[in-house]
């Protein structure tokens, strides 16, 4: 596969299509999986690392998903396309930067990934835009059974499938729904929603997953547990929440037009007005912006620009993606300035540059 | 043993696990009492927990610290990893270290899912393949400790035993993972009988 050719596209949780895509950004179920015959990732050799790579690529290739994958020796790449595909949350930050065999087999779509040995030998991803956890489900599930016939995982009556970590046992399922959440964060509401989650054993992360910062106000919420409860019932309980915390974002723009109205189109004016005129930026600042007029364009503050034009560029703003658009590594500091520069003539042409 | 804060001896005995690094403590029963309500403490208020948390959380309260060390030595027959380097590191070695430390692991999986049970889904039988029996894992999981022996048995030139371990991982992998299918990575190149 030819990463730069996915540059020119936009990957599936960033169409800004599906239901409640206002808000939900996209919906995405994994799962981990093991072989027995081998040790875990961690513990495994150089030799058995390679062994389990070519042992679930060519199985898995046998069976109907897997004929539409296409798979990417993750190991030889660039550290650039890596940190893209990272960027296009095709793969994790862990995976990314592991050492040893591994690879990850990507659809067309961009819907489905499979990463091998990463934390697990297996790790399963179906991703799609807006809110439709019962779509990813639904797909992920076929893609495990039809892997499930040629490849013998791991497996304990007792405690289901087992994983390199013990917080991943049983399901070893992982629902996640990325949401959009300015208004919650300009008003403040935003500690209380996350504290009242945690009660209901939820995490939240950000963007780009474990352990990073969440940036321009974009919320991961998914499942703490995985032990004890059906895979469906795990659907439902991350389903189930995010409803609430719609009506929850949704009210509290309500009420910054309503109170506020001069003062968010201020703040939302003055954002898209530095996206449109800086001279250098970082990656960080952009999308704090960019979050904001995204809020403006659905407050209908701001009318030229579209949702799907901004989050196309809040993954073609990233760092590795800039340079592939551009064609050319760049420092950081040279990276600020081509972002900038890309930024205006996004806005002025008000098409994409790279069509 | 004393107490780590005071004159009085230790009786509580607890091990810590922060990102990597084990920190035992030891301490009189007052200071562990306010030890361990400190830390529940900073719990409720709310505290970040990251995935994995649970893992962090002290191991046992009343446990030894002879008791620890002679279950830190304790070491899966497959993997080789001992209980102590799995406390460490967060990551268990191989599947069967779930069987091999399964009294171990109760009370961890416990506190970090509320649950001990699997209810959600299995592997789909499919007796064609045979692969996808969840039997096999305990079978299969045997080639892990092969492995080990074969290479071991390379290493001191014995190279009957190599072979027999080699014979006994082809069954295994033959019986469960389809003979005509096998890893195409099961030695040939590499074969332990190969003598040169």
């Amino acid at each position: 596969m030819k990463l730069d050719t996915l540059a020119d596209k936009v990957g599936e949780w960033l169409r800004g299509t599906g239901p409640e895509s206002d808000i939900v950004m996209s919906s995405r179920v994994r799962l981990a999986r093991n072989v027995p015959q081998y040790p875990f990732v961690s513990r495994a050799s150089e030799q058995d690392r390679v062994e389990i790579e070519r042992f679930l690529r060519e199985r898995i290739a046998t069976v109907p998903v897997g004929r539409q994958l296409e798979s990417i020796d993750v190991g030889r790449l660039e550290e650039i396309d890596r940190q893209f595909l990272v960027e296009r949350q095709l793969i994790s930050r862990e995976h990314a930067e592991a050492q040893g065999a591994r690879s990850v087999a990507i659809d067309g779509l961009e819907q489905v990934s499979l990463m091998i040995n990463e934390e697990d030998h297996l790790r399963i991803q179906c991703m799609h835009s807006g809110l439709d956890l019962r779509g990813a489900w639904d797909q992920i599930r076929v893609v495990d059974d039809q892997i499930g016939r040629v490849v013998p995982f791991a497996f304990h009556p007792r405690w289901g499938y087992l994983t390199a970590c013990p917080t991943n046992v049983g399901t070893g399922i992982r629902v996640s729904v990325m949401l959009h959440l300015p208004a919650l964060v300009i008003t403040r509401q935003i500690d209380k929603v996350f504290r009242s989650l945690h009660k209901i054993s939820l995490a939240v992360r950000g963007l780009y997953g474990e352990g990073s910062q969440a940036m321009g106000d974009f919320y991961q919420i998914s499942n703490q547990t995985t032990l004890g409860k059906t895979d469906e019932e795990l659907v439902e309980q991350v389903g189930d929440v995010v409803p609430v915390l719609i009506d929850y974002e949704r009210r509290a723009r309500e009420f910054l037009v309503r109170e506020t109205q001069q003062n968010v189109h201020d703040q939302v004016s003055r954002a898209y007005g530095i996206l449109r005129t800086a001279q250098t930026i970082t990656a960080e600042e952009t999308m704090q912006l960019l979050s904001r007029v995204r809020m403006g364009v659905l407050l209908g503050l701001i009318g030229d620009v579209t949702i799907s034009d901004i989050n196309s560029l809040l993954v073609r703003t990233q760092p590795a993606h800039l340079q592939k658009l551009r064609g050319v590594e760049l420092d950081t500091k040279d990276r600020n300035i081509e972002r900038a520069r890309y930024l205006r003539r996004h806005f002025e042409g008000g098409a994409s540059p790279a069509n | 043993m004393k107490c780590q804060q005071c004159d009085k001896p230790a009786v509580f005995h607890i091990t810590e696990l922060e990102t990597g690094e084990v920190r035992e403590l030891h301490l009189c029963e007052d200071h562990a009492r306010s030890y361990l309500n400190q830390s529940e403490a900073a719990e409720a208020a709310g505290e970040e927990q990251q995935a994995g948390g649970g893992l962090t959380g002290p191991l046992s309260v009343g446990q030894t610290a002879d008791e620890l060390a002679v279950l830190d030595k304790k070491a899966c027959p497959m993997c080789g990893i001992t209980f102590f380097e799995f406390r460490n590191q967060g990551r268990l070695g191989c599947p069967h270290d779930y069987v091999h430390f399964e009294k171990e692991l109760e009370p961890l999986i416990a506190n970090i899912h509320g649950a001990s049970e699997h209810t959600g889904r299995r592997p789909e039988r499919s007796p064609a393949d045979g692969a996808a029996l969840p039997e096999g894992t305990e079978e299969l999981t045997g080639v892990i400790g092969l492995r080990r022996s074969m290479q071991e048995a390379i290493t001191h030139e014995d190279y009957e035993k190599a072979r027999e371990d080699r014979d006994a991982i082809r069954g295994i992998e033959d019986r469960w993972l389809g003979g005509s299918r096998r890893n195409a990575a099961t030695p040939t190149t590499d074969d332990p009988t190969h003598e040169t």
